[in-house]
């Protein structure tokens, strides 16, 4: 295939709300091209992380490069481009984007649009991409593609009257979703012979290729030995090869031109020399400007992580080293704590992406981990004019010597079926939301929308929405801004020793509660020693909760007859490895879990 | 060459009825299975004629359970029969078996006294017969004074009776005074436990379903601190963490096990100490009496065999030396591991010395446990884990 017909090529993605089917359409877009059979085809074959197909999300693109004869007799090329689905890679997502053509938006037949279904489209449609609805899941009883119709013509205002009708798990209506593609996504403009302009929107490492660079040619073409420049980072290289996307394996090939989606490798190192969102241009012959939308991603959410074991602190550092190869969003620098010893302060795009790393880190690479409460980076400014950006609550200067201090917000919406409204305005509140207005979608349904703190809803704000509204109700947020706000350092004292991997930044109004809260869990978590622990929740060295865990009286197992001492000794054993894995604070052993359980306070479950 | 001691302990896995808080390898059984068990018992003993183990001498002997008392007179005597056979008896021989009361007749005790039986232990439990009923126990106190005053008639001079504390709903009151009424039967040992939850019975369960209430940590704490001061007026010293008799009568079969001496457990899921190895028999009742009746005995013998390293030895010498009251004799240590404590346990001592959970002897020769240190005495046994 070495001379393809541009008007042939169609780039698009699926856009979905999470668990809509977005993937397992993919699969199915996949097998009927032909390019797996189906004895090959692993369940859905763009997640290919263990971790991806375990939750049911997409963390990182994926692409694929299909062939579909058509109904009119021609071949056209499919690329397909897989995006990530998740608030948390919304930058990812808009990258993505911005290398397609077109896009299918899968809406669940039952569930209707929800807030990741509006949030997508707005961005596709930013985009400039051409949008066409397909209703999934039609074969469930619950399912209501009439009304779903309406819906999408009303909210979104989509032309939805020839929505294919599917069920991608089934293999129905699979056809008329690919002969929509040929018809509704237009084929890519672009001339071959204009200087090369690519977008890049992903990479990753590769240890026997190194970076390996997704890209959407928009302008020229690029080839082997092309010497390419990466216009916002200033990084060159010579291109080693390129190529296209096989399902799972990279194929090469003579030529990558205008209109096509391929990869570039050129002996490049580091995930960071290629920013999603960069131009590629040749460094001989180059274009005249990037392309628009770069922008550099700023870590959101930030963490202590520390191995369990102490020892094992090198083999955490390799880990978060090779997982930033692939990573380019994971931040991670050396700190030392007084209560959990040598770990890494983290960056994440937010707390999705904060689990992801961890597990990975658990999983793949074995590790035991203990992490702090995430918290957000909040702008301390200080008396003499500096400003702190202050990932890591310790780090707070002197209360004497800040002026005053503010946290980001974030301009969430949260759709929500009427009967919920009322708990979820509730939580918003207690969560510090300004609200800022509420739209009907259709009559059971509504859109809210408020400014919150993002430090509100780091910690468990998506659970606190599920539960009180039963899992109806979804959320999507955009970081806006920063305010000024009255906030405090709360730390944590046991036995009168304060415990700084417990500190964190809270709103003055929520101090008690939060102190109150953890105090109480501390109290659970901490095994009872020989002496009484006081457990104490301070603001600026006033104590403000307090919990006791009551001393040991008794540990003592009264009746040891028979022979079987191996029994007794496992008993003894079992309780002296517990210990081992506790963290000694002044003279109290304070088990792992300990830490993690102050992650999760919402009680009103 | 003077040969060793050995102890030997033979468990009869049955019963009349569980009680609600027994984990204990033991339960209700036909006729016909006691009778099969006690088949396949007189094989394994006869599996030891003419081992090395038949050669030393069995200083004390503990047939407990289950209910041992019970087996018919007949199926005792085989067994006694049997081990005398087999065995090198010495005449001072401590001999237990253990009984509840409403199974004994007088038939059965002169049948022991023939057999050598010397030593008895009832499981009272309690005189409280509201309590016996909670904790599943198939006698009431009458039935016990019954059992009691007819192996005293029978001549029957050392009597152990097992008491339980903390049980659901008791007080420290109910508990003395049940203590007191024991006592002027004038026993020469008593056992007081307080109740230990064991998972999987029914007592676990209900605790945990908030069915039984028990008493709390303080409360437990207190009933043991007046067992020992009412018993040690009565002339009862305590020599275990629950165990106390009056001079010259303590156990001296546990006080095997507490001393790491060797003994030899027969029959289900019975443990032995031999040298440096520890092992067990097959806790599986129908593989237990299959095997031995089919002549394969020896495969459900010896399981889960541990050759035990300096480390395990010096471990056990510790968490076992220390229940005993006299604690343990640092040269005795020395004897055994051909080194000095202090080498091995310096700084463990130490601390726990510093935390008043352990004391020295005047004279410097043993460490035993203090009275908060008995409190606490799982966290000091932990504490010489190496």
């Amino acid at each position: 295939m070495s001379q393809i017909d541009q008007s042939k090529i169609r780039n698009f993605c699926i856009i979905a709300h999470i668990d809509h089917g977005k993937s397992t359409l993919a699969d199915r877009i996949i097998e009927k091209t032909g390019l797996l059979t189906q004895r090959e085809m692993q369940a859905q074959v763009l997640d290919n992380m263990e971790l991806e197909r375990e939750r049911g999300i997409t963390i990182k693109a994926q692409t694929v490069r299909i062939v579909y004869k058509a109904q009119d007799g021609e071949e056209y090329i499919f690329n397909l481009i897989d995006t990530p689905g998740h608030v948390d890679f919304n930058y990812e997502v808009s990258r993505s984007l911005a290398a397609c053509d077109g896009a299918i938006l899968v809406v669940d037949a039952a569930q209707g649009i929800e807030a990741q279904t509006l949030a997508n489209v707005y961005l596709a449609l930013d985009h400039d991409l051409d949008v066409f609805p397909v209703i999934n899941k039609i074969d469930l009883p619950s399912a209501d593609p009439d009304r779903v119709k309406e819906e999408i013509e009303d909210v979104i205002g989509l032309e939805a009257h020839d929505a294919p009708l599917i069920s991608a798990k089934n293999g129905i209506g699979i056809e008329e979703v690919l002969e929509q593609v040929v018809a509704k996504v237009p084929a890519p403009d672009g001339d071959a012979d204009a200087p090369l302009q690519a977008l890049i929107f992903d990479s990753i490492y590769d240890s026997y290729k190194g970076v390996i660079v997704f890209c959407r040619i928009k302008e020229g073409r690029v080839r082997k030995g092309t010497k390419i420049r990466m216009m916002a980072t200033g990084a060159s290289a010579d291109v080693v090869e390129v190529g296209y996307f096989g399902a799972g394996q990279f194929i090469a090939c003579d030529e990558l031109s205008a209109g096509m989606v391929g990869y570039i490798t050129a002996s490049i190192k580091n995930v960071k020399d290629t920013a999603v969102g960069d131009t590629i241009t040749d460094a001989a012959n180059p274009c005249a400007q990037p392309l628009p939308g770069y922008k550099k991603v700023n870590s959101m959410v930030y963490c202590g992580m520390y191995p369990a074991d102490g020892a094992k602190y090198p083999e955490l550092r390799d880990a978060l080293e090779k997982l930033q190869l692939n990573d380019a969003s994971l931040n991670y620098e050396p700190e030392t704590s007084v209560a959990l010893g040598f770990g890494f302060r983290c960056g994440f795009l937010g707390l999705l992406h904060l689990e992801i790393i961890q597990e990975r880190l658990e999983r793949e690479y074995n590790l035991d981990l203990v992490t702090t409460a995430p918290g957000v980076i909040y702008k301390v400014f200080k008396t003499n004019g500096e400003v702190i950006e202050l990932t890591n609550p310790s780090n707070l200067p002197d209360p004497s010597e800040i002026e005053h201090m503010e946290e980001p917000i974030v301009s969430a919406e949260i759709m929500v079926t009427t009967e919920f409204i009322g708990p979820i305005m509730e939580l918003c509140q207690e969560r510090r939301g300004v609200y800022l207005g509420m739209e009907y979608m259709e009559e059971t349904r509504a859109l809210l929308r408020y400014d919150m703190p993002l430090n509100e809803i780091i910690y468990d704000f998506f659970d606190a929405l599920k539960s009180r509204s039963r899992g109806y109700a979804s959320f999507d947020y955009d970081l806006k801004g920063y305010v000024p706000s009255q906030l405090v350092k709360l730390d944590v004292l046991i036995n009168k020793e304060e415990v700084d991997a417990l500190s964190f930044i809270v709103h003055k109004d929520g101090a008690y509660e939060r102190g109150r809260k953890m105090c109480e869990k501390l109290k659970e978590e901490i095994p009872r020693h020989l002496f009484e622990i006081p457990i104490q929740a301070a603001v600026g060295g006033k104590v403000i909760a307090r919990e006791t865990v009551r001393a040991m009286r008794k540990d003592v197992l009264a009746k040891c007859y028979g022979g079987d001492i191996s029994r007794k000794r496992k008993l003894l054993e079992k309780q002296k490895e517990g210990k081992k894995r506790m963290r000694q604070i002044g003279n109290v052993e304070i088990p792992q879990k300990a830490f993690m359980s102050v992650l999760k306070l919402d009680d009103r479950k | 060459m003077t040969n060793k001691d050995l102890s030997l302990y033979i468990h009869i896995p049955f019963c009349e009825r569980k009680c609600l808080y027994c984990d204990f390898l033991s339960g209700p059984a036909d006729a016909h299975l006691r009778d099969t068990y006690v088949q396949a018992l007189l094989l394994e003993i006869e599996s030891y004629r003419n081992t090395p183990l038949a050669k030393q001498n069995i200083t004390t002997v503990f047939v407990g359970g289950g209910t041992p008392s019970i087996l018919t007179e007949e199926q005792m005597t085989a067994v006694f029969e049997k081990l005398r056979d087999v065995f090198a008896f010495r005449n001072d021989c401590e001999i237990t078996i253990e009984m509840n009361p409403g199974t004994v007749t007088e038939e059965k005790i002169k049948c022991y006294l023939k057999n050598g039986i010397n030593r008895v232990s009832i499981g009272l439990q309690s005189p409280d017969d509201e309590l016996l009923k909670r904790l599943g126990r198939i006698h009431n106190y009458q039935q016990f004074l019954d059992t009691y005053q007819m192996l005293r008639a029978a001549g029957v001079k050392n009597i152990n009776i097992d008491l339980m504390s903390a049980l659901p709903g008791q007080t420290v009151a109910m508990y003395c005074d049940g203590l007191q009424k024991v006592l002027e039967l004038e026993p020469e040992h008593i056992s007081a436990y307080s109740l230990i939850l064991e998972e999987d019975t029914p007592f676990y369960e209900m605790y945990n379903n908030g069915r039984i209430l028990l008493p709390d940590e303080e409360t437990d704490r207190l009933m043991y601190e007046r067992t020992g001061e009412i018993l040690y007026k009565a002339g009862y010293g305590r020599y275990e963490i629950s165990n106390y008799a009056k001079t010259g009568f303590e156990c001296r079969h546990n006080t095997v096990y507490w001393e790491r001496g060797d003994y030899l457990g027969i029959g289900l899921g019975s443990a032995s100490l031999i040298g440096h190895c520890r092992f067990k028999n097959t806790s599986d009742l129908n593989v237990y009496t299959e095997k031995w009746l089919a002549g394969n005995g020896a495969e459900v013998q010896r399981m889960e065999e541990e050759q035990l390293t300096e480390k395990d030895e010096m471990e056990e010498f510790m968490f076992l030396g220390l229940r005993m009251m006299g604690g343990v004799s640092k040269e005795k240590f020395r004897r055994q591991f051909g080194q000095d404590i202090q080498a091995v346990y310096g700084d463990e001592i130490e601390q726990l010395m510093k935390q008043e959970l352990l004391a020295c002897s005047d004279d410097g020769s043993r460490i035993s446990l203090t009275k908060k240190g008995i409190d606490v005495s799982n966290y000091v046994f932990e504490q010489f884990l190496l």
